[in-house]
C-alpha cells in the first residue's frame, strides 16, 4: 500500500473520516443536531469534491479489490448529491415530526459509504459488504420515526425481508467462488465461458440475480416496496428510491456489463422477463392508487423495469442509458419526494391525490416544481427523463429486443395517466389543503436547483452524456 | 487421531449446507412469529457459512474463510438491528406475529 | 462406502424404537397417583416461587446485543495476530485503524449511556 492507493480511495476515506467525526460530536457534545448537520453537508461536499477529483484514474487498488476511478467516482460522486439533497431536505421534515436527532445523519452518511463500496467493488467480497453496510442503515431509517406503527411495520419488513435476500445473494456469492476458486469479478467474468459448464456458476449467477433484483426492487421481488416506501420517512424513501437502487444497479452493471463480458442468451432472456414484468406491474398497479407516497413506490418498480432493459440489452449504449437514467431518475425522484415531505404534516396528512387539488393556486411555485418532476418522470420531451428512457429503449432494439423497447413505449404511456392526474387535479380543480406553517428557503432553493439540473439534462443531454462516456 | 476435513467429499457439505439453507428458507415463508423467521434467516447465513468453508478447503485458498469472517461479523450487526426493530414494533402493537403487521395494503 | 454404515443404521433405528418402546411402556403399565407436589417443576429442590416466563428489563437487552457486536469484531485481530510478524508495521498501522474506528463507535455508546447498568 502507497501514498497513491489512498488518494485513489479519498471520496470513500473522506466520508469514513466524516461519519466518524459526526459520530464522535453526537457522542460528545450536547444538542447536537444543528452541528452535525453542517459537518455533513461540508462532508458530503468535500467528498463528492474528491469524487470528481479522482473521476480520471484507472486500475484497481488494495490487491484488486476496490476498482480506482471512473465508474465508482461518478457513482460515489452521485450518491454524495443525492445524500447532500435528501440531508437538506430532511432537517425541515424532521423538525415537524419532533425526530431530529444527529443519529440521522449519521446513518445517511453511513449507508451512503456503503453505496460508494458497491459501486468501486472489484470483488465480490466488496460488493457484499458495502450491500449490507447500506442495507442495515437503511432499515433502522425506515423505522427512524419509532414511534409511528407504520414506520414500525415498514422497518420490519424490509428488515426480514432484506436480510432473506441477503441470504440468496451470499449462497450466489459462494457457489461462483466454489466455481472458480476466486471472488475477484473480472477474473470470473473473463472466464466465464469455461466456467459456464459447472453447474454451480449458472446457480450461483442466478441467485446472485435475485439478491441484486430485490434490492432494485424489479418484480417479482418487489412485495417489499410500496410498503416499505409508504411506511418510512418521505425523505428516507427518496434516497431509497434514488441512491439505494443506483447503487443495487451499479453492482448489476459491475457484473452483467463487464466490458470484458458478453452476456449469454439465457441470462440475456431472463433481465428482459423481469424488465417486462417490473414495467407491465409497476405501471398498471400505481394508476389504482390514492397515496403518491404508494404511486411513486410503484413507479420506481417500473424505472427499475425501464432501466432492466438496458442492462437486458448488454451494449455499451444501454450501460451509457443506465447511468443517464439514474442521474436524472436521481434528481427528479428526491425532487419529488422532497416536496411530499415539505407539505406533509403530522399523522400522514396531505398524502393523498385529492389533497394536492388547488394547489397550483396556493401554492404556484412548489406547484410548478412537482409538475416539472412528474412531467421528467413521465419522459415527456423537454425534460431529462426522456433522453434518459429513450437511451435504453433504443439499446434494447439494437440487441434485437424490439418487443422489450415497444412494451416499455406502452407502458411510459400508460404512467402518463397518472403523473398527469396529480398534475391535472393541482391546477384544474380546487381544493382546501392545510398548508399552513414554515417552508424553508433552503429546501425551496435545493429543489429549484434541482428541476434547473432536470431541465438542462433535458436540453443539453451530451453535457452528461460526455462524461460517462469517457469512463474507463 | 489424524482427520482432515477434506476426507469427506465435497458434496456432502455441499448438500448438508443445501438442505439447512432449504430449512431456513422454508421456515423464513412459513413461521409466523417474527423472531423465530430471523432466527431462520440466520440458519441460511450460517449454511452459506458451511459451503464457503468446504470451497475454500477444497480449493486450497483462504478466500472463502475470510468471507466467512465477514459474513459473521455483518450477522451480528443484522441481529442488533433486527431484535431493536422487533422490540420497537412490539412496543407499539404487543405483537409479534407477522401475520398482524399488515397496515398497509395495496 | 454407504454399506459400511448399514449396522450402524440398524443400530439407532433399534435404540431410538426401543427407547420410545420402554417410555410408553412405563406410562401403559405403571400406576398413576399425581398430586400437586408431582406435578410441580423440579428445582433441585426448591421451591418454585413463580413462573419462568417472565419479562427480562431491557438492560439485558442492551448488554448482549453491545457484546455480540464487540465480541465478533476480536474474530478480526485472530489472523492478524499469527501473521503479525509478516505484516510487520503495515499490519500495525492497519490494526490501529480498525481499533479506532471500533473505539469511535465505543465511545458513542458509552456516553450515550448503554453501558449505564442503573
Amino acid at each position: 500500500m502507497n501514498i497513491t492507493e489512498l488518494f485513489a480511495i479519498a471520496p470513500i476515506i473522506s466520508i469514513t473520516i466524516v461519519s466518524l467525526i459526526v459520530l464522535l460530536v453526537e457522542a460528545l457534545v450536547k444538542r447536537s443536531e444543528g452541528l452535525s448537520y453542517w459537518i455533513s453537508v461540508v462532508g458530503l461536499v468535500v467528498t463528492a469534491y474528491f469524487a470528481i477529483a479522482t473521476l480520471p484514474l484507472i486500475g484497481t487498488a488494495f490487491n484488486r479489490m476496490v476498482t480506482v476511478g471512473g465508474f465508482g467516482s461518478m457513482f460515489a460522486t452521485l450518491f454524495s448529491i443525492a445524500a447532500l439533497l435528501t440531508i437538506i431536505l430532511s432537517k425541515d421534515y424532521l423538525q415537524k415530526e419532533h425526530a431530529n436527532f444527529t443519529e440521522f445523519y449519521l446513518l445517511i452518511l453511513f449507508s451512503t459509504l456503503g453505496m460508494m463500496l458497491m459501486a468501486s467493488a472489484a470483488d465480490l467480497i466488496v460488493i457484499f459488504l458495502g450491500l449490507e453496510l447500506m442495507s442495515i442503515c437503511l432499515y433502522v431509517l425506515a423505522g427512524f420515526l419509532r414511534k409511528k406503527v407504520l414506520a414500525n411495520e415498514a422497518s420490519l419488513k424490509y428488515f426480514l425481508l432484506g436480510a432473506f435476500a441477503t441470504g440468496f445473494l451470499l449462497y450466489g456469492i459462494a457457489l461462483l467462488y466454489g466455481a472458480s476458486g476466486t471472488t475477484n469479478i473480472s477474473f470470473i467474468v473473463q472466464n466465464s465461458s469455461t466456467l459456464s459448464a459447472s453447474p454451480f456458476f449458472w446457480i450461483g449467477l442466478g441467485l446472485l440475480l435475485i439478491g441484486f433484483a430485490f434490492k432494485v426492487g424489479a418484480v417479482p421481488f418487489h412485495m417489499w416496496v410500496p410498503d416499505v416506501y409508504q411506511g418510512s420517512p418521505t425523505t428516507v424513501s427518496g434516497f431509497m428510491a434514488t441512491g439505494a437502487k443506483a447503487a443495487a444497479f451499479a453492482a448489476f452493471v459491475l457484473i452483467f456489463l463487464h466490458p470484458q463480458s458478453e452476456n449469454s442468451e439465457q441470462v440475456k432472456t431472463v433481465l428482459a422477463v423481469i424488465s417486462a414484468a417490473s414495467m407491465i406491474v409497476g405501471n398498471i398497479i400505481a394508476i389504482s392508487q390514492s397515496n403518491i407516497k404508494r404511486m411513486l413506490a410503484y413507479s420506481s418498480i417500473a424505472h427499475a423495469g425501464y432501466m432492466l432493459a438496458g442492462l437486458a440489452a448488454g451494449n455499451q449504449l444501454g450501460k451509457t442509458g443506465i447511468l443517464f437514467y439514474l442521474v436524472t431518475y436521481t434528481f427528479m425522484n428526491i425532487g419529488a419526494f422532497g416536496i411530499l415531505s415539505l407539505l406533509e404534516r403530522e399523522e400522514d396528512k396531505n398524502l393523498t391525490f385529492d389533497d394536492y387539488a388547488g394547489l397550483g393556486f396556493k401554492r404556484p411555485f412548489l406547484a410548478a416544481l412537482m409538475a416539472i418532476f412528474m412531467f421528467s418522470l413521465a419522459g415527456i420531451p423537454p425534460f431529462a427523463g426522456f433522453f434518459g428512457k429513450y437511451y435504453v429503449f433504443v439499446a434494447a432494439i439494437n440487441a434485437n429486443l424490439t418487443w422489450l423497447a415497444i412494451l416499455g413505449v406502452l407502458m411510459s404511456v400508460v404512467s402518463v395517466y397518472y403523473y398527469l392526474r396529480l398534475t391535472v387535479l393541482m391546477y384544474f380543480k380546487e381544493g382546501d389543503m392545510q398548508i399552513e406553517g414554515i417552508i424553508s428557503k433552503t429546501s425551496l432553493a435545493v429543489l429549484t436547483i434541482a428541476a434547473l439540473i432536470i431541465i438542462q439534462l433535458g436540453v443539453y443531454p451530451s453535457s452528461i452524456l460526455n462524461i460517462i462516456n469517457n469512463l474507463n | 487421531m489424524n482427520f482432515n476435513i477434506t476426507d469427506i467429499p465435497l458434496n456432502s457439505y455441499l448438500a448438508l449446507s443445501a438442505i439447512l439453507f432449504s430449512i431456513g428458507v422454508i421456515g423464513v415463508l412459513t413461521r409466523r412469529n417474527a423472531i423465530v423467521v430471523f432466527m431462520c434467516i440466520e440458519l441460511m447465513l450460517n449454511s452459506v457459512n458451511l459451503t464457503l468453508v468446504a470451497f475454500s478447503a477444497f480449493h486450497g485458498n483462504i478466500t472463502g474463510q475470510i468471507l466467512v469472517f465477514f459474513v459473521m461479523a455483518v450477522a451480528a450487526a443484522e441481529a442488533a438491528v433486527g431484535l431493536a426493530i422487533i422490540i420497537a414494533l412490539f412496543r407499539n402493537k404487543m405483537t409479534m406475529n407477522i401475520d398482524e403487521i399488515n397496515i398497509m395494503k395495496w | 462406502m454407504l454399506v459400511d454404515y448399514i449396522p450402524v443404521g440398524i443400530m439407532i433405528v433399534f435404540g431410538v424404537a426401543f427407547g420410545l418402546f420402554m417410555m410408553k411402556a412405563s406410562e401403559w403399565f405403571g400406576p398413576k397417583n399425581p398430586n400437586e407436589i408431582k406435578q410441580s417443576i423440579y428445582e433441585s429442590g426448591m421451591e418454585p416461587i413463580r413462573s419462568a416466563r417472565e419479562r427480562m428489563s431491557i438492560k439485558y437487552y442492551m448488554v448482549a446485543m453491545l457484546f455480540i457486536i464487540f465480541d465478533i469484531e476480536v474474530v478480526f485481530m485472530y489472523p492478524w495476530a499469527v501473521n503479525f510478524r509478516q505484516l510487520g508495521m503495515f499490519g500495525l498501522i492497519e490494526m490501529f485503524i480498525f481499533v479506532a474506528i471500533l473505539m469511535a463507535g465505543f465511545v458513542y455508546v458509552w456516553k450515550k449511556g448503554a453501558l449505564k447498568w442503573d
